[in-house]
């Protein structure tokens, strides 16, 4: 058994109301998950509850065999071996780009400020920003400063990247730039946790897909996309290919 | 009007600017410390200490606050000479007003940056150091520089108490002389160049320090 994330039997939300149910999810090494659901289904929930972002109500989480929900574990440690990128405004717009990825580098993986440069610029490579290295944030398209977030993300060396709906507030051909970064990112051994409706990238990537409604998982394999067999999973993802 | 009068009178009015730039200075930068605490206090379950001081503050004159320390204070057996009961009350008023700019330029900065800098692992304390004072800081400079341009003016008050300032000499010049007049037009003259001198400098400082494409406060 080699999970980087397991989650069992999660529920969590926000003041009074359950946003996810019961919530039964593991990821193995290397696997890359792409979860879907309508709007509101609990989705951007279940990713932060994932590393604590949102305090689970119940249930127990282990990210690389480490129980997050025990008070024992020194999450800022357990949170630094994830890498976490949100729709927008990920960067810090006071710093330049090269010092959003040092800062962490240095402050919470405690390495030397040489050895954190040497470190940004091999992850600004990847996704191919070097040159982009002293701009600050705001000077960079959104597909850029979404780049540069996964940049960032991957310099903690994670052993899971989540990514929430990356791409959703960009323009078509900012998505595909950004699409195509995170396609070249997929091949490398670092399990990733999607959240997107872009159906032919889920396609391309995923090992499994995961539908949820309502904070419940409803479907999961790794054909649903062309074989859903629950009534419910059909219904969403004909919603999302007449959308298209 | 003579130009005499203020060949004469300049001088001895415009060194009180030395008295009126230390209340100033020493005042705002002490309400700034004050004021990031604030900041800071108001962020932890603490927060009502941090509003209970700001609105006390900002809902009470600052003339009477510099009277309550310095007229209301003693009979309660503490006792601070004029100038230090005008900087203790400049101090406590503009940390509030310091605390509620920095409080509303926090408040722009978007939740998602802040949990971006938790699921990078940063503790709050850093977070804090590294994200949202900064930001504050830097989004805030105008309004922080308005503030400092009204703890200048505001210094004025502690003349009444008897701090020897720029006010309080021109005081002494009208009384002398008996034209008012013409005092108060070097008084005003003065604080006007001082009040422009700052904010040409804060224009500097805001175009060094503001930060690139961002339009958030």
């Amino acid at each position: 058994m080699n999970y980087v994330l397991e989650m069992i039997n999660v529920t969590a939300g926000y003041e009074n109301k359950p946003v996810i149910k019961n919530i039964n999810l593991k990821i193995s090494r290397g696997e890359k998950v792409v979860m879907m659901g309508p709007s509101g289904s609990g989705k951007s929930t279940l990713l932060k509850t994932a590393i604590l972002l949102v305090k689970p109500w119940s249930g127990k989480i282990f990210l690389d065999g480490e129980e997050l929900t025990s008070e024992k574990t020194d999450l800022r440690r357990a949170r630094a071996k994830t890498g976490f990128v949100f729709q927008s405004y990920n960067l810090f717009p006071h710093m330049k780009v090269i010092d959003n990825i040092t800062l962490p580098l240095r402050i919470v993986k405690g390495l030397n400020k040489s050895e954190a440069l040497k470190k940004a610029f091999e992850v600004l490579k990847i996704v191919k920003l070097e040159e982009y290295a002293y701009k600050y944030p705001l000077q960079l398209s959104g597909g850029q400063q979404q780049r540069v977030a996964i940049a960032r993300a991957l310099a903690m060396d994670p052993v899971i990247l989540f990514l929430d709906e990356p791409t959703s507030a960009l323009d078509p051909e900012m998505k595909i730039e950004v699409l195509n970064t995170l396609r070249d990112i997929a091949k490398r051994d670092i399990a990733m946790l999607i959240v997107t409706h872009e159906i032919d990238f889920a396609k391309d990537i995923a090992d499994r897909i995961v539908i949820i409604e309502d904070g419940v998982i409803i479907e999961e394999g790794r054909d649903v996309l062309t074989n859903p067999r629950t009534e419910r999973a059909k219904r969403f993802l004909g919603y999302l290919s007449s959308k298209m | 009007m003579s130009l005499e009068f203020f060949v004469e009178y300049t001088p001895f009015i415009a060194e009180g600017i030395i008295v009126t730039l230390q209340l100033t200075l020493i005042s705002y930068f002490l309400g700034f410390l004050i004021g990031s605490i604030l900041l800071l206090i108001g962020m932890t379950p603490l927060r009502i200490i941090a509003r209970i001081y700001i609105e006390v503050i900002r809902g009470t004159p600052l003339l009477v606050q510099l009277f309550f320390i310095y007229f209301g204070l003693p009979s309660i057996g503490v006792r601070f000479d004029a100038y230090i009961s005008a900087l203790l009350a400049l101090t406590i008023n503009t940390a509030a007003y310091q605390a509620e700019i920095l409080r509303s330029a926090a408040k722009s900065i978007p939740e998602i940056q802040i949990l971006s800098a938790e699921s990078l692992g940063m503790s709050r304390s850093q977070i804090f150091r590294y994200i949202i004072l900064p930001i504050s800081l830097r989004t805030s400079i105008p309004a922080m520089v308005n503030e400092f341009l009204t703890i200048l003016k505001q210094s004025s008050l502690a003349s009444i108490i008897g701090v020897v300032e720029l006010t309080r000499r021109g005081e002494y010049v009208a009384a002398y002389t008996y034209r008012a007049f013409e005092a108060y037009l070097i008084v005003a003259s003065i604080y006007l160049a001082a009040s422009y001198i700052f904010s040409y400098l804060s224009k500097i400082l805001e175009k060094k320090y503001k930060i690139p494409g961002y339009t958030g406060v």
